[in-house]
């Protein structure tokens, strides 16, 4: 009854959520899916459980995604139950970690050739192309996740008037370098090939190195601005 | 050495693949029928992640430039070895000079050449194996090419007639712990995955029909043709982390098994997952070739997985009663 109010207080604000969706992958891999909107803070959450399973013996890896979080387990838990209701209460007492990362500042060329989407997205958003620049350039991204490819960030922080869908056919000839949107966020492009997402530049930066100690250019936590090096409309 | 005399395309240098890296992105990549490979290798008294050259596209020709012993492991690609047949599932010495030629198998999809003392490649983030969409890995990050040369890594001591010797393989050794299907599919074990329930009436569809493997089908994943299922409603999902085994259904309603070399995360709704123990078998299903889809549950997964130790437990007696 005399527990200090504050000491409380983030256990209860989380205890009032929905509880997180956990379902399976196979019969080794979990996936938690946090409630609620695709915020830096639910992301936050999900890397300081990621950063708590991760110190566990029974789990192999961790793969953050977008406020959800695939965990694999060494062994099959025999019944999915139990792990459910512990990853779920696992997420509820998880308080935001908050990550010292660096800052990238990524030039690109907007517009030109490898704009190839622009002209559907100045449509989709009723927005000239200036605008789309200046709205893309002009806002901070984090770091949520890198996955998909090797060195992709998936990058938080999009303007909501420049949200656009992922291509319901993939184009079959995207490059990497190609700096584009899917839904509410932003990527460059780190493989030729298919790709849904829709293209409004280029960045000629090493994203991924595999001879590297550090591969990947970006981390969970770590911001990137894009300056405009070129813009071409 | 071995020197590559002929290959068709996409036939790499895998292992068993590249583990802890997928928080950047990193696909695990490896061997598609693993169970081929460690069999190989135990065969060889490699270590059981020792690197084979996997052979997807025929025929796959190559010339040994020192004397050396095989194992020939996967789908039976006809071998021959100075025009000599051999049997699949054997591991056999070879002489410096010999040509062995692969052909097109008439069942199955993948062999496995393992050579005593593995293919020697350089490790890259703890694995020799070939992503071949990031090229990086295997023999500089690409599919093997007619005259390249594939160093061989220090053998372990061997005592192999001249003959060589051979194992049952595992589809036959394992038959008891199989499912069948009546119609000839292959039946996979599979466990429901999330959004299962978003398609209502045509999940029964799912399970119950035979799935086509298309000609879009690889190493990524293999896209699979029937007749559609539909989700009750779209939704926009967010990008999660995902493992080979999973299947998504993207808007078109035929479902993709994503496998080795597949992203490691996707926004596609995902009506289950193939278990482990299976992966194998789908490696060595063909384009064109059925597979059904069997609900399994987490304790089948575990008992399919003891089933393949105690084929490489069995294995590994037959070896040591050689001596």
């Amino acid at each position: 009854m005399n527990q200090p109010l504050q000491a409380m207080e983030p256990f209860t604000v989380h205890l009032a959520e929905p509880a997180a969706r956990v379902s399976l992958i196979g019969a080794r891999a979990y996936l938690l899916e946090a409630p609620g909107e695709l915020t830096l803070e639910a992301q936050r959450r999900i890397w300081a459980l990621s950063q708590a399973l991760l110190a566990r013996p029974e789990v192999e890896s961790v793969v953050p995604g977008m406020t959800n979080l695939l965990v694999l387990f060494r062994q099959i838990p025999p019944e999915p139950a139990p792990v459910i209701e512990q990853l779920q209460h696992l997420w509820r007492t998880a308080d935001p970690l908050h990550r010292a990362g660096r800052t990238h500042e990524i030039a690109v060329h907007y517009g030109g050739e490898h704009a190839i989407d622009l002209p559907a997205l100045c449509d989709y958003a009723g927005l000239s192309d200036q605008e789309v620049v200046r709205r893309h350039h002009q806002s901070r991204y984090s770091v949520f996740a890198v996955a998909s490819a090797p060195g992709f960030g998936y990058l938080g922080g999009l303007d909501p008037a420049l949200y656009m869908p992922r291509k319901q056919v993939p184009s079959l000839h995207m490059l990497k370098g190609m700096v584009t949107i899917g839904g509410m966020q932003s990527g460059i492009a780190v493989l030729d090939g298919p790709n849904g997402w829709n293209s409004i530049g280029f960045a000629d930066t090493v994203m991924f190195d595999a001879s590297a100690a550090q591969p990947a250019l970006l981390a969970p936590g770590d911001t990137v601005c894009f300056l405009p090096e070129r813009i071409e409309l | 050495m071995i020197e590559v005399i002929a290959t068709g395309p996409q036939n790499t240098v895998q292992d068993l693949g590249r583990e802890g890296h997928r928080h950047i992105g990193v696909a695990t990549a490896g061997a598609m029928d693993s169970l081929a490979l460690r069999t190989g290798n135990l065969m060889l008294a490699n270590a059981p992640g020792s690197a084979a050259v996997e052979v997807q596209t025929f025929p796959l020709k190559v010339r040994f430039s020192a004397d050396g012993v095989i194992a020939l492991t996967g789908a039976d690609g006809r071998a021959t070895l100075d025009g000599r047949e051999l049997l699949p599932w054997w591991a056999l010495p070879v002489k410096a000079g010999q040509v062995l030629e692969i052909r097109h198998p008439r069942q199955g999809a993948r062999v496995y050449l393992c050579v005593a003392g593995g293919i020697d490649v350089p490790q890259l983030m703890g694995s020799r194996s070939t992503a071949l969409r990031g090229g990086f890995g295997g023999l500089e990050g690409r599919a093997l090419q007619a005259g390249d040369e594939l160093a061989v890594g220090q053998a372990n001591a061997l005592s192999i007639g001249a003959e060589g010797f051979g194992v049952r393989p595992p589809s036959c050794a394992m038959a008891q712990a199989l499912p069948v299907q009546a119609d000839g599919a292959l039946a996979l074990r599979a466990i429901p995955a999330g959004e299962a329930h978003w398609f209502g009436n045509d999940l029964t569809r799912f399970w119950a029909q035979s799935w086509k493997i298309s000609a879009q089908s690889n190493r990524t994943g293999y896209r699979l043709a029937g007749e559609p299922i539909q989700a009750e409603q779209s939704r926009e999902m967010r990008s999660y982390g995902l493992v080979p085994g999973v299947v998504q259904v993207p808007p078109g309603g035929e479902p993709i098994v994503q496998l080795s070399d597949a992203n490691t995360a996707g926004g596609y709704p995902k009506v289950a997952g193939v278990i482990e123990a299976d992966l194998w078998r789908l490696g060595q299903a063909a384009i064109g070739s059925r597979i059904r889809f069997v609900e399994a549950s987490p304790r089948e997964a575990i008992a399919a997985d003891a089933a393949i130790e105690c084929y490489l437990a069995g294995v590994g007696r037959v070896i040591e009663m050689r001596g």
